[in-house]
């Protein structure tokens, strides 16, 4: 079946959110720095999509968009429903939002179709992140 | 030292009672001196020449004019030009950007405006616009009538303390008088309520007219340059030529500190309405008129209608929510803690509607019956009325009969039913012209005294030269010539050259210090203090506008009287 | 030791003025009364050392000369260049922006585009019944936080300025107040509400179509679940809206970044109206940065347009969607770009990073951040409000003046931008010639 023009779907079917936090707004300034990284190179999820990936915290997780795909933490998020998932607004994130404005000047950087699933691939730090932008 | 001579132009300086004769006009250094030895020399031959204009009454920078520009990008487009090399882009017709607004008037021959109506917690916003306005000196005048304070000393009857009070404001402020809009009204329009003029305020438990009698007296207590400037209730409002009236009666007998009125009720337009409904809605020009002729102790502008589309905006929130409800046009609303608010909606006037008619031959009128133009002053309430750029329009209508016969015949036929325009025969001259638009703003404002509107000795080297025979009638020369001067000298400089700028230098900001025994203020302050602890949003010490907000400040002193 | 009060925050668009601060050794050791964030950003991070000049793929330290030659020489060469950030410096700097992008003829945008620009869009459609936030903390006994979540974005907004804070016809404070929440999920600000409604993601929009029903009269056709949310908990909330005396809706990013966009906030301020024609009530935008509000000002007042702003022409041309910082660089247009006090590689989608990997990019900025490793040029600068000093726009428009605490070597932003406009206009003399 043809989800979002993939051939076949790889895991599991969520909304992706993103929005700031404190820890995220305290290194604002600090973006170069580990707490940045690990204030923002994370993703919120509830129980049960953890469960549904067989995650656990601190396992990483790739996030998969129509624009792209991203590597973070899993983090145990409180309050959210099933098939939400939030990442703090940051490079990682963006990642796999679209520049795309529909004649608004404003990207969709909140309830973006997304699929993620367990990996066992590292997380990017910020360098080796923004070297991927450089590589295309 | 660089010296201008202007010679034979025919010159109308109503305050030195020049009457169009041919006269030199010699400038050193930026002021009006006797005579010039090496000039730089302008012949004005045939020409009108006059002081640069003085606009009374302009709303031109600040929160809500900016929140206007901001919401009515359509009204940006229009108006759009490049930037030349001494001049940054222009937009917007009824809300032009700041540089605009300084280039316009400049053209227009204009070297001074009044922005009436700041909201004191937002002034250094104002102030921040004005510094960005090239080339016009300019002042702002605080709101002081629905704040918190004000209204607990109106209660109390403390007239000095309101005086301290209000004295702080202004200073806080860097203002230049005290300003009031819908007394009353403003404050209840927080809980979406009004005021008529004896109506209580909700929880303040006093009436707009003891607000306007009191800050009247107030406003006497110093040697300010300016009366009270007065927005008074029921803007707007079929029938509200009565509360008008009652509204000026509120402050007769009040001694003014020097010869000028008490109060100066700006836009009357807007308040000289008879009926009881826009049905029966009828010009009460007449009335209006007839009582300033009878009276000293108060001044008018017209607020003059000019057709078309424009933005509305004003601190009479309530008035502004009627307007949308109207025309269900956008609105937006912005109340201002313990002082103020503001509405802003864009709205047309056309000549093809009954009421949009006769709000057009209302203007016309109050300055056509007023039988002494020392008494009022040419203003379109700029945007309410109309964009400044429309008073070549007004001017021209004023001089000429013919053209308000004509513009009539295209209106809608009530004109001739409900208003007395087209039976006034009066055309106004040169002179006149000059004194409403010059001599007699200058005088109301007090800044005569401080080389504004004349050409006498001393004065400010501020001088419009306009192309135009002074034996001219034809409503169409006549409003080309007042729309782009010939020249326009500011401060001695040539500052536009047939009709486009030339230079652009910064304008500077006058504002008034009054002077305040030092125990009333500083029983004043302590209940200020309280009022910013508990229910201010900033810090009183974050408050008053810093001197970086005034970079070309211009001073008044207005000492206590004795 | 000195203690300095009446600090004015430069965090976030609260703008709180009360803040303590204690300075020694020319040195910021103790932050009072700011929120966590505003604490972080008072009390400093690790500073770009040096001016700084890529070459061979790895900048190299320079002086301040060299840097701003280099920055003024991209941009005198550029056919599409962008201006961008603005938000986290002082009016004063974007006046100097304003002029510097009228010369070269660029696209001046602040991020305001990537976060209330749709707000402004809806502003432009149907206007904004608001206030300031002193207006809310006197007299709002029901406030609604939608799509935003003020405990982690804007510390100490409750406290100050809505639920939390005592005012003159509450002084009470919140026993006065009814918080209502209104989110995609249960943050902490929800957990502290009177109420919380969770919408489903990317329903506001039906969410507020209802509510303007019900609020109009029509509760007839609002249909049993709108968005994941009972007509029940709809109906209860209009009745809340009612029987307030004075009421006011913050909305945030969570209603401005999702579908919908700018339809999401047209409607947003038209349940404001709807409401209106039963209480007072008011509508307000929780602007992130503390002065994203001033860039917009200023530029309004300057060009007539408040974010978006292409000056190729001449003359100020606004259309989001064709001129926005977003819009040039994904549609690949731009051929340079100076951002100022903003990191748009953090926050910007990842196809539109991927073309400024490919032009020249200048950085004016206090820290470094992920658009330094996309930087031709760096030019480290004073933080305003905390070394320099000037104007801002709290999120209500309230101005402010900022406060110097410290003293710097480094030079403002104003002063770098104003040498950069200078060496251009050299430049272009020279080309004249």
């Amino acid at each position: 079946m043809a989800v979002y023009g993939y051939e076949e779907e790889m895991g599991v079917k969520v909304k992706l959110i993103s929005g700031r936090t404190v820890a995220q707004g305290q290194n604002l300034d600090n973006k170069l720095s580990d707490e940045y990284f690990n204030a923002v190179a994370l993703c919120e999820l509830s129980t049960e999509d953890m469960e549904k990936i067989g995650a656990s915290p601190g396992d990483n997780v790739k996030v998969r968009t129509k624009y792209g795909e991203v590597v973070v933490k899993a983090k145990q998020g409180a309050g959210y429903p099933e098939g939400i998932v939030f990442i703090p607004m940051g490079p990682w994130a963006n990642a796999v939002t679209s520049g795309d404005t529909r004649g608004a000047g404003m990207p969709q950087f909140k309830g973006i179709d997304a699929e993620i699933e367990k990996t066992d691939e590292p997380v990017l730090n910020i360098k080796e992140l923004m070297m991927r932008y450089k590589e295309v | 030292m660089s010296e201008l001579l202007i010679k034979n132009g025919v010159v109308y300086d109503p305050i030195n009672g020049v009457k169009g004769e041919k006269k030199d006009i010699c400038i050193r250094d930026g002021k009006v001196v006797e005579e010039v030895k090496n000039p730089k020399v302008i012949d004005a031959e045939g020409m009108v020449v006059m002081p640069g204009g003085v606009d009374i009454h302009a709303h031109i920078a600040g929160g809500k004019v900016n929140a206007g520009r901001l919401f009515r990008p359509e009204d940006g487009r229009r108006g759009l030009r490049p930037r030349t090399k001494v001049c940054m882009p222009e937009s917007g017709y009824s809300v032009p950007n700041t540089f605009a607004t300084g280039y316009r008037y400049a053209r227009m021959g204009y070297t001074f405006v009044m922005e009436p109506a700041m909201p004191p917690l937002a002034a250094r916003h104002t102030h921040e616009e004005l510094i960005d306005i090239p080339i016009l000196d300019n002042a702002a005048i605080p709101l002081i009538d629905n704040n918190w304070m004000t209204m607990e000393y109106v209660k109390s009857g403390d007239i000095d303390l309101l005086a301290a009070y209000i004295a702080w404001m202004i200073r806080a402020t860097k203002g230049y008088g005290v300003k009031v809009v819908n007394p009353g009204g403003t404050e209840a329009w927080a809980w979406k309520k009004n005021c008529d003029l004896n109506d209580a305020v909700p929880y303040f438990d006093v009436t707009p007219a003891e607000i306007v009698r009191a800050l009247a007296e107030a406003n006497e207590r110093f040697e300010m340059p300016h009366s009270i400037h007065v927005h008074g209730n029921m803007l707007g409002h079929p029938g509200n030529y009565e509360v008008t009236l009652k509204t000026y009666d509120l402050v007769k007998g009040i001694t003014p500190y020097r010869d000028r009125p008490v109060m100066h009720a700006t836009h009357t337009q807007f308040f000289s309405y008879g009926g009881t409904t826009w049905r029966d809605f009828e010009s009460k020009a007449r009335a209006i008129a007839d009582y300033v002729n009878a009276n000293e102790h108060v001044s008018i502008d017209i607020g003059s209608v000019i057709i078309g589309d424009t933005t509305t905006m004003t601190a009479d929130g309530p008035m502004e929510y009627s307007l949308h409800q109207i025309t269900g046009r956008k609105w937006t609303n912005h109340d201002v803690e313990l002082e103020t608010g503001s509405g802003i909606t864009p709205f047309l006037y056309s000549g093809k509607v009954s009421v949009h008619t006769l709000q057009w031959a209302i203007g016309l009128e109050l300055a056509l019956l007023t039988k002494d133009p020392w008494k009022i002053a040419l203003t379109s309430d700029h945007p309410n009325a109309g964009p400044f750029i429309g008073y070549p329009i007004l001017i021209s209508m004023l001089m000429s009969k013919r053209r308000r016969d004509e513009s009539a015949k295209e209106m809608h036929s009530v004109i001739f039913d409900r208003a007395e325009l087209p039976s006034i025969d009066r055309e106004y001259s040169f002179y006149e012209i000059a004194i409403i638009t010059r001599g007699m703003t200058a005088r109301t404002l007090g800044l005569h005294e401080h080389g504004k509107g004349h050409l006498g000795v001393g004065a400010d080297g501020d001088v419009a030269i306009y192309d135009i025979s002074p034996e001219e009638r034809d409503a169409g020369k006549i409003q080309k010539a007042f729309l782009n001067a010939k020249y326009t000298i500011k401060g001695g400089e040539i500052v536009v050259k047939d009709g486009e700028v030339v230079s652009a230098p910064p304008g500077r900001t006058f504002f008034v210090t009054p002077e305040c025994e030092s125990g009333l203020m500083d029983e004043m302050t302590a209940k200020l203090k309280e009022m910013f602890a508990n229910y201010y949003s900033v810090s009183l010490a974050n408050y008053p506008v810093q001197d970086a907000y005034v970079p070309n400040p211009y001073e008044i002193r207005a000492p206590w009287r004795s | 030791m000195v203690e300095i009060t009446d600090v004015v925050c430069p965090l976030c668009g609260c703008v709180c003025d009360d803040i303590v601060v204690e300075v020694e050794d020319n040195e910021v050791k103790k932050v009072r009364g700011a929120c966590a964030v505003g604490k972080s950003k008072l009390m400093g991070h690790g500073r770009i050392k040096s001016p700084a000049i890529r070459a061979n793929g790895v900048l190299k330290d320079c002086s301040y000369d060299e840097a701003i030659k280099k920055a003024a020489e991209i941009l005198a060469a550029a056919r599409r260049p962008l201006l961008y950030g603005w938000s986290s410096t002082v009016c004063e700097a974007t006046k100097v922006g304003v002029e510097l992008a009228v010369e070269i003829g660029a696209v001046i945008d602040n991020t305001a585009s990537v976060c209330h620009g749709p707000s402004v869009l809806a502003i432009q459609d149907v206007g904004l019944p608001s206030c300031t936030l002193g207006e809310v903390k006197n007299r709002a006994s029901l406030v609604i936080y939608w799509g935003a979540n003020p405990t982690s974005a804007h510390g100490n907004h409750m406290k100050r300025y809505s639920y939390i804070s005592k005012g003159y016809f509450l002084p009470g404070g919140k026993k006065d107040k009814k918080l209502v929440v209104v989110d995609v999920r249960e943050t902490k600000t929800a957990k502290m509400a009177d109420r919380f409604i969770q919408v489903e993601p990317g329903k506001d929009y039906l969410f507020f179509s209802a509510l303007r029903a019900i609020l109009y009269g029509h509760e007839d056709v609002v249909p049993d679940d709108v968005g994941g949310v009972a007509k029940k908990e709809l109906l209860e909330l209009a009745d809340m809206m009612k029987e307030t005396p004075f009421g006011i809706i913050f909305f945030g990013m969570g209603v401005t970044q999702s579908r919908g966009r700018h339809n999401n906030i047209i409607n947003a301020i038209q349940v404001t109206r709807a409401a209106h024609t039963h209480t007072k009530f008011n509508i307000m935008p929780m602007r992130g940065h503390y002065n994203v509000t001033g860039f917009n000002q200023v530029c309004t007042w300057e060009t007539g347009f408040p974010f978006a702003v292409d000056l190729s022409r001449g003359f100020a041309w606004y259309n989001p969607g064709e001129t926005a910082a977003n819009d040039i660089l994904w549609r690949k247009e731009c051929d340079a770009a100076l951002f100022i006090a903003s990191d748009p590689v953090s926050h910007f989608p990842a196809d539109s990073i991927r073309h400024l990997a490919r032009i020249p990019v200048i950085q004016i900025d206090p820290f470094a951040n992920p658009t330094t490793e996309f930087a031709d040029v760096v030019i480290p600068t004073a933080v305003s409000g905390v070394e320099a000093e000037g104007s801002v726009y709290r999120m209500d428009g309230i101005p402010l003046r900022l406060r110097k605490l410290v003293d710097t070597d480094y030079p403002s932003d104003e002063e770098v931008l104003m040498r950069i406009l200078e060496e251009v206009r050299a430049i272009r003399a020279k080309e004249g010639e």
